[in-house]
C-alpha cells in the first residue's frame, strides 16, 4: 500500500446518522469475486431511480460532489455487516476519508486496511462540518489533525499501529507473518 | 488471583503476543468459518503472495448467502437464477479444492447457514476464538466462545497465519433477571435490549449476557440473543457455558468424544465471570416486564412493544426520513397494519425451536390471502428434523413455502426478495433500507409474531394465537 500523509479536498456531506453498510453497498452487488468496480454501485438505492437513471437531488450526483475525497456523515457511520465491499466502494468513488462522531468497529477496521481514513471528531466541530458542506479541509495523518477553513485545527486519533502502517505503507499481513515462529511456539504450548 | 470476566479469560488464553501501547495483540483463532461472499478476494490475496492456508484443520467453509433455496436450482434441474451468485459458488468450490479447505457445498447434507452449522456440528465450543467474514459471527458466543465478524482482508490474515491483530475491547454486562412471560421470546428480549442501549450502544465492547432470564434460555434462544449483538454495535456477545450448553454439544460430530469430552467439560466449567470481576459498564433489564417487540423503522433500535405506537420526533430529520421510507406516521399503531410478506428464517431465527414455535401458531390455519409466507430452515439438518416432526406439512397445508436452507430473504442475494413498498414481517436481524430488496419495508419480530402476521395478514400480537 502507498503511504498516506495528507489529504486535501472539499467535503461532501451526507446528513444522516446510522448509515449502514447496506446503504453504502447493497447486498445484490456482493456477488462479485473482485475488489474493483464497486464505486458505480455505492449508495445505489439513494443514487439511482428504479430505471437506473441518476437521482439529480442526491448529493453524489451533483457537480459539487465530483472529485471530493472527504465524506462527512452523521453519527455511527458504517454500522451493520462486515462487508469490506463498503470501503472498497467508497475508495472506488474517490473518497479517501470519512468523518463522523462515531464509526462502527468492523467498518473502521476494514477502512484502515484499505487506506480509507475513518476519522472521529468531537460533536461541535462535526456539527459545523455538517452544516457547511463543500468546505476545503486538510487532513494531516502525521499530526493527527484536521485544518478547517476557519483556521481551527481539530485533532483526532487513529489506532497507533494502523496509523504507523498507513504512514509507512506497511502491510499488516507481512507484520504477522514475521511472527510465525512465535505463533508456532504458541500452538505447541497449547496443543 | 485477580477476578476475571468470561471475556478476559478467553482473550488472555489466546494472546500469542499481548498488546502494547504501540502494537495490537496478536490473537490466535481456533476456528475460522468461511463462506462464498466475503472470501474470494482473500483467497486471491493468498495466490498473489504465494501463501497457503496455514491450518486447514481449523478452517471450515460452507455456502449460504447467495445460494438458491429452490430444490430444482440446487439439484441443477434449472439454472441458478442469479448468474453472478452461481459464479461465486463455483469460485468457493475452486478455492477450497485448491487450498485444501473442508467445504460443505451445495449438495452436502450438512450444509446450512454458517452460524447454524458451526454449533450444529459441534465445531463451536466454549472458550474458543471463532471468526468469520460475517458480522453475525457473534452467534457462537452463546457457547462461551469469543466470536466476532471480520472483513475480507482479515479473512486473508487468518487463512495465512491463523492469527489476527486486535486491540482489546471493553466489556459490557447486560443483566437480565426475572422470567420472560409467555409468548415473549429470546428475539423479543434482544430487540428490547437494542432498543434500550441503541444501535451504537455496544461499539468497541464485548457484551456478556447474564442473569436468570439468560440462564433459562435454550441454546437456540441464547444464539438468537448473541446473534444480534452486532445490531447494538458490539464486537461480540457471550454467555457463560453451563449444563444446557454441554447437553447441546455432547455427541456432536466435531465435539470432543469419550475421555476428551470429560476433560473438556471440566475446563469449560471454569469459563464463568469470577465473582468480584469488573465490567467497564453494566446494564440491568427486568425480563418479567417484557412483551413481544416489533421494529417500525430502518434500524433495529427503532423498536416498540407490539401494542405500542410509532414515536414522534418531528425535529429529527433522519427519524422522519426513516418513517417516510417505511410509509408510517408518528403515533400510528402497528397492530392490524396489513402486511404482504412473512419471512421465517435467517441465522437469528431458523433453528428447530423457532420453526416449532411458528408451526404452533400456524397449525390448522391458512396464510391470509395476498400474503406470501416463506419458511427457510437454517440448515439441511434442521430441515430434515422439522420434516420428521411434520412441520413442513403444517407450513405447506397453511399455504406457506417450505424451502431448502440458506440466508435467503434476510439479505436477498439469491433472488428471494421483498418487492418495493411491500411490508415484510421478518424473523431476520436487519431492517435497513432495501435490506430485503430495493424499497422493501421490514418489520423485525419473533417467529411467533411473524407466523401470527402470516395467518391474520396484518401485524398481530402472537399471544392471541398461542395457547
Amino acid at each position: 500500500m502507498e503511504p498516506i500523509r495528507k489529504i486535501s479536498s472539499k467535503t461532501v456531506v451526507l446528513p444522516y446518522s446510522d448509515i449502514d453498510t447496506d446503504q453504502i453497498i447493497p447486498a445484490r452487488f456482493l456477488t462479485t469475486t473482485s475488489k474493483t468496480g464497486l464505486g458505480q454501485h455505492a449508495f445505489s438505492n439513494w443514487r439511482y431511480n428504479a430505471d437506473g437513471s441518476a437521482k439529480s437531488d442526491f448529493i453524489l450526483n451533483q457537480p459539487a460532489a465530483q472529485g471530493c475525497q472527504i465524506l462527512v456523515a452523521g453519527n455511527n457511520f458504517g454500522c451493520g455487516s462486515s462487508r469490506e465491499h463498503a470501503p472498497w466502494a467508497l475508495l472506488d468513488c474517490g473518497f479517501r476519508a470519512v468523518i463522523s462522531t462515531e464509526i462502527a468497529d468492523i467498518f473502521r477496521s476494514n477502512s484502515l486496511k484499505n487506506g480509507l481514513l475513518p476519522i472521529v471528531i468531537d460533536k461541535d466541530n462535526h456539527t459545523w462540518l455538517m452544516s457547511n458542506p463543500g468546505v476545503q479541509l486538510e487532513i494531516n495523518l502525521e499530526t493527527n489533525s484536521l485544518s478547517l477553513p476557519n483556521g481551527k485545527v481539530v485533532t483526532f486519533s487513529i489506532e497507533g499501529f494502523a496509523r504507523y502502517c498507513l504512514l509507512n505503507g506497511v502491510d499488516e499481513l507481512g507484520y504477522i507473518l514475521k511472527q510465525l515462529d512465535t505463533i508456532k511456539q504458541f500452538e505447541q504450548a497449547h496443543a | 488471583m485477580t477476578a476475571k470476566t468470561l471475556f478476559e479469560k478467553v482473550w488472555e488464553r489466546h494472546e500469542v503476543v499481548a498488546e502494547t501501547a504501540d502494537t495490537p495483540a496478536i490473537l490466535y483463532i481456533d476456528l475460522h468459518l468461511v463462506h462464498e461472499v466475503t472470501s474470494p478476494q482473500a483467497f486471491s490475496l493468498l495466490r498473489e503472495q504465494n501463501l497457503k492456508v496455514r491450518r486447514t484443520d481449523r478452517t471450515l467453509a460452507t455456502m449460504d448467502h447467495s445460494t438458491p433455496t429452490d430444490a430444482a436450482e440446487i439439484a441443477g434441474r434449472v439454472p441458478i437464477k442469479v448468474k453472478s451468485a452461481a459464479q461465486q459458488i463455483q469460485q468457493l468450490e475452486k478455492n477450497c479444492t485448491e487450498f485444501g479447505v473442508e467445504l460443505l457445498n451445495l449438495h452436502s447434507s450438512q450444509r446450512g447457514i454458517v452460524h447454524v452449522i458451526g454449533p450444529e456440528l459441534g465445531a463451536t465450543q466454549p472458550g474458543k476464538t471463532i471468526v468469520c467474514g460475517d458480522s453475525h459471527t457473534a452467534t457462537h458466543g452463546a457457547f462461551g466462545a469469543l466470536a466476532f465478524g471480520i472483513g475480507t482482508t482479515e479473512v486473508g490474515h487468518v487463512l495465512a497465519t491463523q492469527c489476527l491483530l486486535q486491540r482489546r475491547p471493553k466489556t459490557l454486562a447486560i443483566n437480565v433477571n426475572g422470567k420472560l412471560p409467555a409468548g415473549v421470546t429470546a428475539k423479543d428480549l434482544i430487540l428490547a435490549i437494542i432498543g434500550k442501549i441503541g444501535v451504537a450502544g455496544g461499539t468497541g465492547q464485548v457484551i456478556e449476557y447474564r442473569g436468570s432470564a439468560i440462564e433459562a434460555l435454550s441454546m437456540d434462544g441464547r444464539m438468537t440473543v448473541c446473534n444480534m449483538s452486532i445490531e447494538a454495535g458490539a464486537r461480540a456477545g457471550m454467555i457463560a457455558p453451563d449444563d444446557v450448553t454441554f447437553e447441546y454439544l455432547k455427541g456432536r460430530p466435531k465435539a470432543p468424544q469419550g475421555a476428551a469430552w470429560d476433560k473438556a467439560v471440566a475446563e469449560w466449567r471454569n469459563l464463568r465471570t469470577d465473582s468480584g470481576a469488573k465490567f467497564d459498564r453494566e446494564v440491568h433489564i427486568n425480563g418479567s416486564e417484557l412483551v413481544p417487540m416489533i421494529t417500525y423503522g430502518t434500524h433495529p433500535g427503532m423498536v416498540i412493544p407490539i401494542n405500542g405506537s410509532v414515536p414522534n420526533q418531528p425535529n429529527d430529520a433522519v427519524f422522519m426520513k426513516s418513517l417516510a421510507y417505511m410509509g408510517l406516521q408518528p403515533g400510528e399503531q402497528l397492530l392490524n397494519k396489513p402486511i404482504q410478506v412473512v419471512f421465517i428464517g435467517s441465522c437469528t431465527n431458523a433453528r428447530l425451536s423457532d420453526l416449532e414455535l411458528a408451526a404452533q401458531v400456524m397449525k390448522g390455519k391458512r396464510v391470509a390471502s395476498g400474503v406470501r409466507a416463506l419458511v427457510v430452515p437454517g440448515s439441511q439438518a434442521i430441515k430434515r428434523d422439522a420434516e420428521k416432526l411434520g412441520l413442513d406439512k403444517i407450513f405447506l397445508d397453511a399455504g406457506a413455502e417450505w424451502r431448502e436452507s440458506g440466508c435467503s430473504m434476510c439479505i436477498g442475494m439469491n433472488g428471494d426478495t421483498v418487492a418495493s413498498g411491500q411490508y415484510a414481517v421478518s424473523t431476520s436481524n436487519r431492517n435497513f433500507e432495501g435490506r430485503q430488496g430495493a424499497g422493501s419495508r421490514t418489520l423485525l419480530a419473533s417467529p411467533a409474531t411473524a407466523a401470527a402476521a402470516a395467518i391474520r395478514g396484518c401485524v398481530t400480537d402472537p399471544r392471541e394465537l398461542l395457547n
